[in-house]
Order: structure tokens, then sequence, then C-alpha cells
């Protein structure tokens, strides 16, 4: 870092410019909160008062000249890459800006098929023809890895006109691909290297962790500074480095971000990348020591499963996350969001998501010693007081997808809607996912199969959220006609 | 120069005792703790600006809160306490010759140096050879216990701060779990007469209830508490506290106390009516 990073340009613009109490005559028109008195009682005076829009002394988003630029050029500087953008639409908003700057419609990308949902939307939106590298699977734990560096190389000879590769780093479970090797992989063939770190903000501050996208060469990556940075929810960052050309990728930004970007969340940015800046090592260092306390513990109760390092395999499990909590639990017969709901209903414990065979616990510096023991004996007493053969549960998770049309194509063809129990064998024209994780069981353009189904409907049985979908109960299926 | 130190009962409500002296103040990894000696009440202990106990009306709940569940079963043996920094549980458990073990569970080492050096009226019984100190966290350490302790008791501070992991549902099935099949839980339980209160007590009884089979509450009268009224939990896997008191063996054991006695005993579980009303709308939660 260069920088002065103890500045925060933005925060001092919106603090000086309180101090100068300048009448407002402009939006929004609670005009400091006085509009809507059960709003400001909720919230507070002071977020309210903040809640400003763009003018002379604040910059403006869509064209950073002043205090805004500043800002992003010490995220820039912190995050090691030759520019940043600050985004008000989440982690989402900078994997689309990132895929549609590198490619136009009919154009090839190269990625893993356990993407977000984002990076598939962005397909949709702009025209894109994934190819896709199937993650290798951990059968015991039933979820998908990263990639290897050889498939990609395949995917990269079998498809010479693909423009760019697209790495998760790390995926929600924590799971790291050899990004280095992957990175120099697709340069050496002329292609980009894009990074979804929206669960890898830390790994830009922390120390002992897989390295960051931009530190291993990356082109261009999203951060989703909210999810562990710190910076309040919606508010994200894109990196970039000087292989691209920021003034286009900032037009990109602009075809589809508001033109009122909140000041709330971008003061919010601008005061993590501060904090991250001056305190991230230690706060993740205390992240990792109850992640690991963590895993010591559960793993100590039996039946449970908190994975890690040990998994490392060189390969489609090249590093791990420590900072993640990943827990499998269906050796106890229980699958994950069966834990994720006994957690919140019966002991007040709110996790980040459960899917079929693993749960998945956000921890990060700000969290206390009392609520991680709170955690332990609960899942203590949910092996003690549900556990179970694991008899009977679904026992994989990873479909591998067939791809049978671009997702674009598939979107907008004439659709049909169809009885769950009657598509198998049709091409799906939407999403179907469990959100969280939010990552496809069908995007738009593959082909429905009984085994995707049975998955659907087990996921259904056992209270997975299934998002994606016209019909909000998935039981009918819109289908290419 | 006067010198008050003043809780806050509720919002509204205030409790100020005079004060000839700050004897101690530090701020703990856990809490601020402050020791002061007052013109009226003998020294008090104050943790987080809240008042756990006066020299002047200690006894009445470190007599309440161990007596009881003694005479219910003299067979106990192997006691666990979880909080209890200040010494003045153990000290009357250790009256007890009957007792072989105790292991007592507190997460603020700080508070047991300071009630050793301040307050020696409580903290008289910590070096008794039959009892072992742990400084740690309550909950993890009932997580690792199984059908170890006839007796648990929770002298807790409240359910906000670092005692709010003690009124947990994981922890009371944890406590259940490190008992013996006659196993007794007693609990400090807050008061019904504020409601802020009565809300942590009813909660933590519907928790309590869900799984024991007899889970009943038993009160007493402390000065300076809020409200002055306080309640304490008795649950148990067997034994049932007025149907099953040993009156005659608790005698046997000569010991002289303030508050408790036999008919203390019987008499405690009967409860003013609006107690059992807020009681009687605690439901069990599910298992």
């Amino acid at each position: 870092m260069n920088l002065d990073q103890s500045r925060a340009p933005l925060y001092e613009a919106m603090r000086e410019h309180r101090l100068n109490r300048v009448v407002p005559f402009d939006v929004p028109g609670h005009k400091g909160g006085r509009g809507n008195a059960v709003l400001t009682e909720f919230l507070g005076k002071d977020c309210l008062k903040n809640d400003v829009n763009s003018m002379k002394p604040l910059d403006n988003l869509c064209h950073p000249v002043s205090v805004i630029k500043e800002a992003q050029e010490l995220a820039a500087d912190a995050f090691g890459a030759d520019n940043s953008f600050f985004i008000v639409n989440g982690a989402t908003g900078a994997v689309q800006a990132m895929i549609m700057s590198t490619c136009k419609a009919g154009d090839k990308i190269i990625l893993p098929r356990n993407v977000h949902r984002s990076a598939i939307n962005a397909l949709v939106v702009c025209g894109a023809i994934p190819v896709y590298v199937n993650p290798g699977v951990n059968k015991e734990l039933g979820i998908p890895l990263g990639m290897t560096v050889e498939a990609v190389e395949q995917a990269i000879l079998e498809n010479p006109d693909a423009k760019a590769v697209l790495v998760n780093n790390p995926t929600y479970y924590g799971i790291c691909s050899d990004l280095k090797k992957i990175v120099e992989t697709a340069h050496k063939h002329g292609l980009l290297a894009l990074c979804d770190e929206a669960h890898g903000t830390h790994f830009y501050f922390g120390e002992n962790l897989p390295p960051s996208g931009m530190s291993c060469g990356a082109d261009m990556a999203a951060v989703s500074v909210h999810k562990t940075g710190g910076s309040l929810t919606q508010s994200a960052i894109l990196l970039t480095a000087k292989t691209v050309n920021a003034n286009y990728v900032r037009q990109v930004i602009n075809l589809t971000q508001t033109t009122s970007a909140s000041y709330l969340l971008m003061v919010s940015l601008d005061l993590a990348r501060q904090n991250l800046a001056l305190n991230g090592k230690q706060f993740y260092a205390k992240t990792v020591e109850f992640t690991d306390y963590a895993r010591r513990e559960i793993n100590a109760t039996g039946g449970y499963y908190a994975f890690g390092e040990e998994l490392c395999n060189g390969a489609d499990f090249y590093a791990f996350d420590r900072t993640k909590l990943s827990v499998h639990t269906r050796a106890m017969g229980l699958a994950g969001i069966e834990v994720y709901d006994l957690l919140r209903d019966e002991y007040g414990i709110q996790i980040e998501f459960g899917d079929i065979g693993n749960i998945l616990a956000i921890i990060t510096g700000a969290d206390r010693a009392l609520e991680i023991e709170r955690l332990m004996s609960a899942l203590s007493e949910i092996k003690r007081l549900y556990g179970k053969s694991p008899v009977g549960l679904y026992d994989h998770e990873y479909i591998n997808p067939i791809v049978e049309m671009p997702p674009q194509q598939a979107f907008y063809s004439e659709q049909k809607s169809t009885p769950l129990d009657q598509a198998a064998g049709k091409i799906c024209a939407e999403f179907v996912m469990c959100y969280p994780p939010g990552i496809p069981i069908l995007a738009p353009g593959e082909r429905i199969t009984e085994d995707i189904l049975d998955y659907i409907r087990f996921a259904k049985e056992k209270g997975c959220n299934l998002t994606g979908c016209r019909d909000m109960n998935v039981e009918y299926l819109e289908v290419v006609d | 120069m006067e010198l008050w130190f003043t809780e806050n009962h509720t919002q509204s409500v205030k409790f100020s005792i005079k004060i000839k002296r700050h004897l101690a103040s530090v701020q703990s990894e856990f809490q601020k703790i402050d020791i002061l000696e007052s013109e009226e009440l003998g020294r008090i202990l104050v943790l987080d600006g809240f008042l756990m106990l006066t020299e002047k009306d200690e006894y009445i709940y470190h007599e309440m809160i161990t007596h009881v569940p003694m005479s219910v079963n003299p067979n106990i043996k192997k006691i666990l306490v979880i909080g209890a920094g200040d010494g003045g549980t153990i000290r009357e458990l250790c009256r007890f010759k009957s007792v072989e073990h105790i292991d007592m569970v507190e997460i603020d080492r700080q508070v047991v140096e300071l009630c050793r050096e301040y307050l020696p009226q409580t903290a008289c019984s910590l070096d008794d050879p039959r009892v072992h100190i742990y400084f740690e966290d309550g909950l993890k350490f009932v997580r690792r216990a199984e059908n170890e302790y006839d007796l648990i008791i929770v002298d807790s501070t409240d359910p906000f701060g670092p005692g709010e992991g003690l009124f947990t549902k994981e922890f009371y099935g944890n406590c259940y779990k490190a008992l013996t099949e006659d196993g007794i839980l007693v609990n400090q339980h807050e008061s019904t007469f504020y409601d802020e209160y009565a809300e942590a007590m009813k909660r933590a009884h519907s928790r309590i209830k869900s799984f024991f089979p007899i889970a009943l509450v038993y009160q007493a009268h402390i000065p300076t508490y809020p409200s002055g009224h306080w309640l304490f939990g008795f649950a148990s896997k067997k034994y049932h506290p007025v149907l099953d008191q040993n009156a005659d063996w608790w005698v046997e054991q000569g010991l002289k106390t303030h508050y408790y006695n036999r008919f203390v005993h019987s008499g405690c579980f009967a409860l003013p009516q609006n107690v059992r009303d807020v009681l009687r709308e605690t439901k069990k939660e599910s298992v």
C-alpha cells in the first residue's frame, strides 16, 4: 500500500457537508428525516441526515472526479489493484459488470458450473455463451469443489475463441482452486482471468489465507466487501488491473447501476476499506482463531464434520479458507437445512445457510467468544436430541449439467409451463436453486433429468428455500417449447 | 462530600446506597468490576453497574441457593457451581460434610481475585480442598460433562452480559445431560415484579420445564435486589423439593443459618398469586 490509508475522503467530505448545514432543496424528500418520524426513530437521526444525494462537494459515482474518485483510488491501493469501482448493487452488480465488460453476445466464457446465479444472469443479459468446467466433487460431503488447472486448460484448448475464465475465489464453502496457475494458463492463451470474490474480501487483508485474485495477477475481481469486510449490506467493490480499460468498465457499470447511488453504502465502503487497511490483519487473525477453535470443538463433539485444510489435495481442493465454518451434518442423519432450522427455531441462532448435507456459519472478528460457545453447545444438543442414522438421506449433491442452448436463447424462447413430474427430458428456460447458496440446480438452457428432479423434490421436502422459478411453489417448470 | 452508588432497577426506578469508600474498580476482559464499602450494608460487589451482593444481606441468597437442594437429597456428593465468583455459594456448600467434590466454573478470573482480596466474608472457602476452580465459559464446561453431577447450581449474573449463555436452551439441555439420574438443577431465576426481569424469568422457566420432569420456582426476600423479591429455579429428574424434603437430616447437620430453616424450605415454594400467574403463562418449549 502506497497511499495514506488512514484517510477516508468520502467520509471526511460527508462530515464536512453536515457541519456546513446546507439548506436541502434537493432529493431525498425526507429532508434529513423530518419527513418520516417513524423511520427516523427506527434508523436513527444520523443515518437519515447522512442519506444524501450526489452534489458538488460529494462527487458522483457515475462520473467520479473528486472525493469518490479519491476513495476508489485508496481502495485500489488497499486491495492491490490498479483501479476500483464502488458498487451499490452487491457483488451481483460487480460480477455482471465484470462479465459484461469482457464478453459480448456470442462470446464464450469459461466458468465452473457452481457459480453464483449472478454470473449466469449476466449471460442471460449479455448473450455470452458459457463453457462449463465441471468442478470436482467431494462425494462424501456432497459439495462441488474448485476447478483443476488441467480442466481449465482443456476447456481453453477446446474453445480457443473464448474470451475469459471466471474463477470462484473461494466458493461459498471456502474451497479455492489453484488460482495463480489458472490465471497464468488463461493469460498464456490470451484469455482474461476474472475472480468472483464475493466470499473473499479477507484474502486481501488477512495473513495465512489463500491468495487474493489481484495478487495472483487476475484482470478483474468482484469483491463483496459487505459479506466479511464490514461495509453495509449491498455494497461491493469491483477491482481491475491495467490490462482492462477502466473507462470502458465504468461505462458498462453505468449501463445498469443506479444514478442515485446511496451515500450510506458508499461511505460504508470508504470506512470499511480504511478499517481493513489499518486493522484487517488483527481482525482476520481473530476470525481464524474463532473458526479453528470451532472446528476443533465440533469435531470433538462427533457426528458432525467441520472440514478444513486436511482435505486439500493439490487439485480441485487446492486451498481452504479457514475463516469459513463449513460443517457436514449428514453422518448424523440430519440434512444441513434441518440443522439450520433447529438452530434458528429452537435455539435462536441464525446461520448463513444449510443445504442438503452441510451448514455454513459466518464467523468474523466481530463475534464474541460467548456466542461461539452458544453455537457449539446448540450443535451438541442437536446431536444429542435429534441425531439419527443417515439412512435415507440423499447422498449426492452436485449434478453435472447438460447444456443444450445458451442461457439467453433459452430464457427468451417460447415456453411452456410443465408439471415437475413431466419435465424430464425437456430444456429448462429458467433458474432453479436453493437460496442461499444460490448455485443453480438448473440454469436456462439445461436439460432436465430425473436425477435433477429427484434432487429438487428432496430439497423441497427438507424445507430448502427454492427460488428462481416463475412458479413460486416450484410445482411447474418453464421449459423451452 | 457525599458519595452514592445508584443502580437503575428500571429506566425510571433507582436504588441508591451511600458509599464510604470505593475499594476497587477494574475493567476485566468481560465486565467492569467494582467493590464499594457502604455506610450501612457493608461491602458491595457491583458488575457492569449491577449490584451482585452486599455483605449485609448476601446470606439470604447464598443460603437459599444451596440449602434447599442439599436438604432434598442428602446423597449429593459431586456438585458443579457455575458463576459464583464471589464464593458465597461455595462457602455454604462447604459447610456440608457430606459433599465430596465441587467444581466451580467462573468465566472471570478477576472477579475471584478481587473477592478474595476484598470480600473474605464470601470468598472464605475457595481454598477448601474439595473445591476445584476453573476459569472458563460455563456453557463450554458443562457441554463436556455427562451423567456426572448430583447437583448443578447456576449462580449467574442477569441474562444480559457475560451470563447470557447461562439462560439459553442449549445450556439447560447440557445441564440435563451432565446430571446423574437423580440430579438437581438450581438456578438464579430473576424476578417477576419488573417487566424486563419477568420476561427473562419466563423464558428461563419454560426452557427448564422442557427438559426436566420436575421444575418449580421458589422465592426469597433479598432487600437489595430489584423489587426485593427474588426467585430461584428448582429442577430435578426425580426429587420433588417439598415432598422429598429431608428436614431431619438437615437438622442433624447442625448448621447455623440466618434465613433458611426447615419451615422456610416448604414455605418458599408457596408463591404469591402474581408469580403463579406469570408462571402459568409459560409454555413448555418443544424438545
